[in-house]
């Protein structure tokens, strides 16, 4: 008797051994994201809505390697991801080197049903932000800035300015800076002249940058005075302004608008479940609800009804925000990325 | 031998092995050679220079309809445009209007893309389709092919690891020389020392020591930042009437690399120290000797051993560093394992992390060798 009830246990006991880890490999959807106020954001809008939805789990990883995670886990034939949020700029090159799944319209949402550009072969808009330029009000009392372009003027701002490490925006605003108007930018950044232009203009603040490569890093620039003025992604900013009351002002003239982007890896285990989380993030009232936790604007044409009233005045597409705001250009960044980023590092290392 | 053997084994699989095969990418790069292999078994047959002829283009085109429905264009495209900057979006271009149906032709790409006709393309094309390559291994110390054929230097915008390889070692020396001076007194200090006392010192040295690297290098963040206890206390004091700027500064990358680096040259010194006897020095005084004589003649001789075999450690550690020059530094401190990182992490070329961490490896071997010559491998002390 008592060994049988032994027997019975070490037989239950393997019997949970055994079906446990294939529980948990349905029930679960892999998301790798940027971390941050903007990961926490899409926890309470998305992941824990879907999750109750569906009766899963969601395994969030928080990384900054971007594609390059992804590439390398699609060469090692071991993709872990089920879905990752990308830079736009990134998503076509990535596209193109067939890492990326190429989307079934069809399980998602029409494509025209997303604003100009948002629904891509390989890749679907999640919201829009603004890349802007912040300072801390404690610090800049008088004479604030009133464009992004005052990265590019020591005399008045002196100091130290906080920008991201990354090629894309800082050429464009090095142009601007340097008079080229917002709707040329790509036409002279697209000549070898252009880009010498704008690393010329670039030169010319190099000493006074710190370079930050994590979004949350800018408010802690802010909040630790270790620059005056810095560039950031307007969310991560307007979030300690709201929540916080940290003394932070967002500068929007000459901001340059992106969507963040969601793809799918080439071999994700649970490419189904996917495909679902895509739509159901898709849907016009899921797709606006991301602005109640941060104030990014939604990218399906028909959620702008749904976005809070108080969220609205805080968008970076907001009326009185698009003076002189850029459209980041993805066409450009898949054709010039490489050989930018490449002129942009080697630049950095001088 | 045979009490060793397992840990010989384990060495071998887990350590030797994947080195060498990480190392090997600094030269074997399939990439182009497995997406072209009508374009590199046609190239082969002809020794010219300059523009092939339609042959080589029938294969090529060929190559480049097959290498479309693969996905391994891409790879084609990034891998040339390494070689050939701007040459990514002239391949994808062309590639988009190739069609099956008949062989093409030189004049016809020729017409449609003049960037075919151009010798530099042939060049390139040529340098990236064999599977083994000096090309990365060259571009790590600012070298190249030339369209000519021969080694040329690296457009000048483009040179830059000489200059980061010396800065490495540079910051590497600096940050020994630094440790040296402030270890040897400390140490002497230790080891003639007895009872509780020393044990608290030596404690104060070790218990850093046992924190984690990412953790030491934080605090040094929370310390030197603008608004940090440093600049706070010095403008406490009126020592300055401005914050100092010492953070993302090569001043305060040593301050914290020193930091981190003490107890590595200090414990080797210490130990050989705690070894000699002071009635040593007594004797030398009580033949007549000076005191520097006696330190110089007696006592220094014998630490010597402790000494190298401190600052080499150190000095190789040094090379090494990542997480504080990421951290601390200012993008003109980042060290050669910054570079290398970002070559894995960042812009996914192996190849070129690869090379760079050849190169590494050799001045790094190289400098151990010329080390143990000049003060002997056995009369180093390292633990």
């Amino acid at each position: 008797m008592k060994s049988i009830g032994c027997l019975g246990l070490i037989a239950l006991a393997a019997a949970a051994i055994a079906a446990w880890p294939a529980g948990a490999q349905e029930q679960q959807l892999t998301i790798a994201s940027a971390g941050g106020a903007w990961q926490a954001a899409q926890h309470n809008a998305w992941y824990t809505p879907f999750a109750q939805k569906m009766g899963i789990k969601f395994n969030e990883e928080e990384t900054s390697a971007g594609m390059a995670r992804v590439q390398a886990m699609v060469q090692a034939h071991n993709v872990t991801d089920d879905v990752v949020t990308v830079d736009t700029a990134q998503v076509l090159a990535a596209c193109d080197s067939g890492i990326l799944v190429r989307l079934d319209w069809s399980r998602i949402a029409p494509r025209d049903s997303f604003l100009p550009g948002a629904a891509r072969d390989c890749g679907m808009g999640l919201d829009v932000y603004g890349d802007i330029l912040a300072y801390n009000t404690d610090v800049v009392k008088s004479n604030p800035p009133t464009s992004v372009l005052a990265l590019f003027d020591t005399k008045r701002w002196p100091g130290k300015r906080g920008m991201q490490k990354i090629a894309t925006n800082n050429l464009e605003w090095a142009l601007e800076a340097d008079g080229v108007p917002p709707d040329q930018v790509y036409k002279v950044l697209a000549t070898p002249q252009g880009v010498d232009r704008a690393f010329a203009k670039l030169d010319t603040i190099k000493h006074d940058i710190v370079w930050w490569q994590a979004g949350a890093q800018p408010p802690q620039l802010l909040a630790s005075n270790e620059v005056v003025m810095t560039t950031a992604w307007n969310g991560r900013i307007q979030n300690p302004i709201d929540h916080e009351h940290a003394p932070f002002k967002i500068v929007w003239a000459n901001e340059i608008i992106e969507y963040d982007m969601i793809s799918i890896p080439k071999g994700s285990p649970r490419l189904d479940l996917a495909y679902k989380y895509l739509a159901y993030v898709a849907q016009p009232e899921n797709n606006a609800r991301l602005g109640v936790f941060i104030p990014y604007g939604p990218v399906v044409k028909d959620a702008t009804e749904f976005v809070p009233k108080d969220t609205l005045p805080k968008l970076p597409t907001a009326p009185d925000h698009m003076k002189d705001a850029l459209p980041i250009d993805m066409e450009f960044w898949a054709d010039y990325g490489q050989d930018l980023t490449k002129r942009f590092n080697d630049w950095l290392a001088k | 031998m045979l009490l060793v053997a397992p840990l010989f084994v384990l060495l071998l699989l887990s350590f030797c092995l994947p080195i060498a095969a990480l190392l090997a990418r600094a030269v074997y790069d399939p990439t182009m050679h497995d997406a072209l292999p009508r374009t590199a078994a046609a190239l082969d047959g002809s020794r010219n220079q300059d523009v092939p002829d339609d042959a080589v283009f029938a294969a090529f085109g060929e190559d480049l309809l097959a290498a479309k429905q693969n996905d391994s264009l891409y790879n084609v495209a990034k891998n040339l445009n390494n070689l050939l900057p701007a040459a990514r979006s002239h391949v994808l271009r062309t590639a988009r209007g190739l069609s099956l149906d008949k062989p093409l032709t030189r004049a016809e790409l020729t017409t449609l893309d003049p960037f075919w006709g151009d010798s530099q393309t042939w060049s390139a094309i040529r340098n990236g389709v064999p599977p083994f390559t000096t090309g990365y291994l060259l571009a790590a110390i600012d070298l190249r092919w030339t369209p000519a054929g021969g080694i040329g230097p690296m457009p000048p915008n483009q040179a830059i690891y000489r200059t980061i390889f010396a800065r490495t070692f540079a910051i590497a020396a600096g940050v020994t020389l630094i440790t040296l001076v402030l270890g040897f007194p400390l140490a002497w200090l230790l080891a003639n020392l007895s009872g509780p006392t020393a044990a608290r010192l030596i404690l104060l040295v070790l218990l850093p020591f046992w924190t984690s690297i990412l953790v030491r290098t934080a605090a040094w963040t929370v310390l030197l930042q603008r608004s940090g206890i440093l600049n706070e206390l010095l403008l406490g004091l009126h020592v300055t009437d401005h914050p100092i700027d010492l953070m993302y500064t090569r001043t305060g990358l040593i301050i914290a690399m020193t930091h981190i680096q003490l107890p590595f040259t200090l414990l080797p010194i210490y130990s050989i120290m705690r070894t000699i006897s002071p009635s040593q020095m007594r004797a030398a005084y009580s033949l007549g000797a000076r005191p520097f004589a006696a330190f110089r003649r007696v006592y220094l001789p014998q630490v010597m051993p402790g000494v190298t075999a401190g600052c080499l450690l150190t000095f190789i550690l040094c090379l090494g560093y990542f997480i504080t020059p990421a951290l601390v530094g200012g993008p003109a401190d980042q060290l050669i394992a910054n570079f290398i990182s970002n070559y894995i992490n960042t812009d996914l070329n192996w190849q070129m992390a690869a090379a760079l961490s050849f190169i590494l490896l050799a001045l790094t071997l190289g400098l151990f060798a010329a080390f143990a010559r000049m003060f002997g491998i056995d009369r180093m002390k390292l633990v």
